[in-house]
């Protein structure tokens, strides 16, 4: 923040304000002086969603140990997550399997749901004996496999990965037997037949539920904007957002696209109101950075009080996105460094290898340099946004 | 056609399994409960978010999703008994446990970072002194097995922290430290350590106090003090200092003067160069404990920074405060009395005057000019 611009003043001034209003553990506690005031927004009653939870909830509870409406409950609340971005969820949905959640071998619905709740929480091992246990049961399980692959391809396990798609093959639709192979091939050493494979089948078809053209559409985006074909990976952002309501990964990774390209006014206007996310919260804050704000330093003060919330209850699922604040929006690098090697050690999509190298340039740190170096050179992925730093990473082999 | 409906229908619960899901969105649930235990008395704050409240037991009475003041008041009796049903303190007494009657006396409403929350005031009577706390918290685990309860436990200044979970609900917390003069002497201990890894205070103490064997005479420092010169020039120095200090450590603490801390740092570093300064460059060599006396309003300003880092309970701030300046005094006094019969001793030798008084405050000058243009420029080059 530079003090001596007006805007440096105007921010600090802002902060100090924030700071005064809304001190990082709440405010002050008060008695609202109108009774009309509306103090919290909940998720309404009107809405069918919420009125058809509400129900399953409610006969779940007269029977608690059905599991076939246990499961389709449970299956609701995660569905409900990833749209709302609210891991409240999929607390719902754990306690909605608690009669199978302790056991050591539960029903295989029970197990696919409880591996893929656990691998929301980042407890990937768990979540891969779940799925390793129902697969060996029944070979059949499609879900299973394709949640077996996911768990593989984020932990880096591409191999793996890889067999466990294979296994989908005559046991599930052609397009996501081709995504779920694209989605590996992409990031190991063959980006871009990967992405022509993945263009060819999704045009093949064409009477694909909107739902899981979008979810396509968002990763043939990502596979172009990493081989640094703009302006194809422009136009999926953009069918993809057209397809379904667009959820919060979609919105974050189109919000990246735009930031890289000198486009943060854009992002402003887009994430404006939906900063009660934090990953969206984070870019809208990155936005208003790049476009010189003096909103920026509130937003980030905010951001920090909500990372140190989660730190609070000892959460670590955060740290990719919690590194990318301490390097972008702190400017330190050190701390980034720190967080971006502990996200490292857990998951490793392309976003997890971009922030350590961003971090591990800036910082100059040996260890994570190499371990980027590392991963590229085991993997040879491509990835346009991090190649021009890689030759300042520390720690040559 | 219906095979590739029924493909796709099928499909869509796939989406569910490969996307990522939305673990990065905001957090999970968690309730803040902070409890302060005094003698059988436990007063505290829980903070609840409305959400959860409205899950457990319906706060939204017109389900327009809009939470008005008058709908979540109407519902107070039911969150507090949802509450209380969900929180049991005890002592314990013996091999059993005896409960302690808890009730909420006031509900107001607080703003998170993820949302408002309900604030229940908490009361506690306890059948008995407590010294281990014995909590049980339920709260939310049947509805969000991902729900967490954060605990802050504060006791005469002291403060643990706990973390209730559906695997760890029952915890049993000491209240360790629980009698005043435990207290006092914690600050005590706390005081003396101060003083004794505080360098800065060391040294400019040991400037001051190096010329006090020796007599200032013809513009030179010679080796013919009494002893009980140098006791009375000591206790001059050293009475000045402490009385300066106290001053203003009391002032900072009771929240009546504050001075920001690069400022005060920064001074405390110039007040060792310039008091280093005066044993080769002779600047106030007769009016030493004046120079403590002005010099140790600054030191005061120091040790109320770190009185303050080390929380200071309300109820007994003056214990506190004055057990901390004991121990201040104590570290000081074990200085002096180690230093003043070395240097009694030491006094006529040409070693002492040259090597001691010069060598040494050289030495010590450096090292204060080195802080002072870290504190002075935030910078790190060696570490005080």
């Amino acid at each position: 923040m530079n003090l001596f611009s007006p805007h440096g003043w105007l921010s600090a001034l802002l902060l100090l304000l924030l700071l005064y209003c809304a001190a990082p553990a709440g405010a002050i506690p008060h008695i609202p002086a109108d009774g009309k005031q509306v103090v919290e927004r909940l998720p309404g009653r009107s809405n069918p969603v919420q009125r058809e939870l509400l129900q399953l909830r409610a006969e779940l509870s007269k029977n608690p140990n059905d599991l076939a409406l246990a499961s389709r409950l449970a299956r609701r609340y995660i569905e409900q997550a990833r749209i709302e971005g609210d891991p409240r969820y999929l607390g719902y949905a754990e306690a909605a399997l608690a009669p199978w959640w302790k056991q050591a071998a539960p029903p295989d619905d029970a197990l696919v749901l409880r591996a893929t709740l656990r691998q929301s929480t980042h407890q990937f091992p768990l979540a891969l004996q779940d799925l390793d246990t129902v697969v060996k049961r029944d070979s059949d399980n499609v879900q299973a496999w394709l949640t077996r692959a996911t768990v593989q391809l984020v932990t880096g396990d591409y191999a793996g990965a890889k067999s466990s798609c294979m296994r989908l093959y005559s046991r599930a639709p052609r397009l996501v037997v081709d995504t779920c192979l694209a989605n590996i091939a992409s990031v190991n050493g063959e980006a871009r037949p990967a992405y022509a494979k993945l263009k060819a089948s999704l045009a093949a078809s064409p009477d694909a539920a909107p739902a899981i053209k979008s979810w396509v559409e968002t990763l043939l985006a990502e596979m172009a904007e990493r081989a640094g074909i703009d302006n194809e990976a422009e136009m999926y952002f953009q069918k993809a957002l057209k397809e379904d309501e667009a959820d919060s990964y979609l919105l974050g990774a189109w919000s990246d696209f735009l930031l890289d390209r000198g486009r943060a006014p854009e992002v402003v206007a887009l994430l404006k109101d939906k900063t009660r996310i934090d990953a969206l919260l984070l870019r809208y804050a990155l936005a208003l950075k790049a476009t010189g704000s003096p909103e920026a330093a509130v937003q980030t003060a905010a951001l920090q009080s909500r990372f140190d919330a989660a730190m609070l209850r000892g959460d670590t699922v955060h740290q990719r996105e919690q590194a990318r604040f301490e390097l972008a929006l702190r400017g330190d690098a050190a701390r980034a460094v720190k967080l971006a090697m502990l996200n490292w050690a857990v998951q490793k999509e392309p976003a997890d290898l971009r922030i350590l190298v961003e971090a591990a340039a800036a910082s100059g740190d040996p260890a994570a340099g190499k371990a980027a170096r590392d991963w590229i050179a085991r993997t040879h992925i491509e990835e346009r946004a991090i190649t021009p730093l890689l030759p300042k990473l520390k720690g040559q082999p | 056609m219906i095979m590739r409906v029924r493909l796709f229908a099928l499909a869509l619960s796939l989406v569910l399994a490969m996307a990522s899901l939305p673990a990065w969105a905001h957090k999970p649930s968690d309730s803040y409960l902070t409890l302060n235990v005094q003698g059988k008395q436990v007063t505290g704050q829980w903070d609840i978010a409305l959400r959860d409240l409205d899950m457990a037991v319906g706060l939204d009475a017109d389900g327009n999703g809009e939470l008005t003041w008058d709908e979540v008041k109407a519902r107070h009796p039911a969150v507090s008994a949802y509450a209380l049903s969900r929180l049991k303190l005890a002592v314990k007494d013996g091999a059993s446990l005896a409960q302690c009657k808890l009730a909420v006396t006031e509900q107001l409403i607080d703003d998170h970072s993820d949302g408002a929350y309900a604030v229940l005031r908490l009361a506690a009577d306890c059948p008995r002194e407590i010294d281990t706390i014995d909590i049980d918290y339920r709260l939310l685990f049947d509805i969000d097995p991902q729900h967490k309860g954060l605990l802050r436990l504060g006791y005469q200044g002291a403060t643990s922290t706990a973390i209730f979970t559906p695997d760890a609900p029952h915890q049993a917390l000491a209240v360790a430290g629980s009698s005043r003069w435990t207290q006092f002497s914690d600050y005590v201990k706390h005081g003396v350590w101060h003083i004794w890894i505080g360098f800065d205070h060391i040294l400019f103490l040991l400037s001051l106090l190096l010329p006090a064997v020796l007599i200032f005479d013809r513009g030179r420092w010679q080796g013919g003090a009494s002893f009980k010169a140098a006791f009375i020039d000591v206790l001059k120095i050293v009475t000045a200092f402490t009385l300066a200090h106290s001053i203003t450590l009391s002032l900072a603490v009771l929240g009546v003067l504050s001075v920001p801390s690069r400022v005060v740092e920064s001074a405390i570093a110039l007040s060792v160069v310039l008091a280093a300064l005066n044993n080769i460059w002779p600047l106030f060599q007769r009016r030493r404990a004046v120079a403590a006396f002005a010099f140790g309003l600054i030191h005061g300003f120091g040790f109320a920074s770190v009185l303050l880092d080390l929380g200071l309970p309300a109820a007994s701030l003056l214990l506190s405060l004055v057990g901390f300046n004991v121990g201040v005094e104590l570290g000081q006094l074990t200085i002096v009395a180690i230093f003043l019969p070395l240097a009694y001793l030491a006094r006529k030798t040409a070693f002492y005057r040259k090597i001691v008084l010069v060598g040494g405050s050289a030495v010590i000058f450096a090292i204060a000019l080195v802080w002072l243009i870290e504190r002075l420029l935030d910078l790190k080059i060696i570490t005080p």
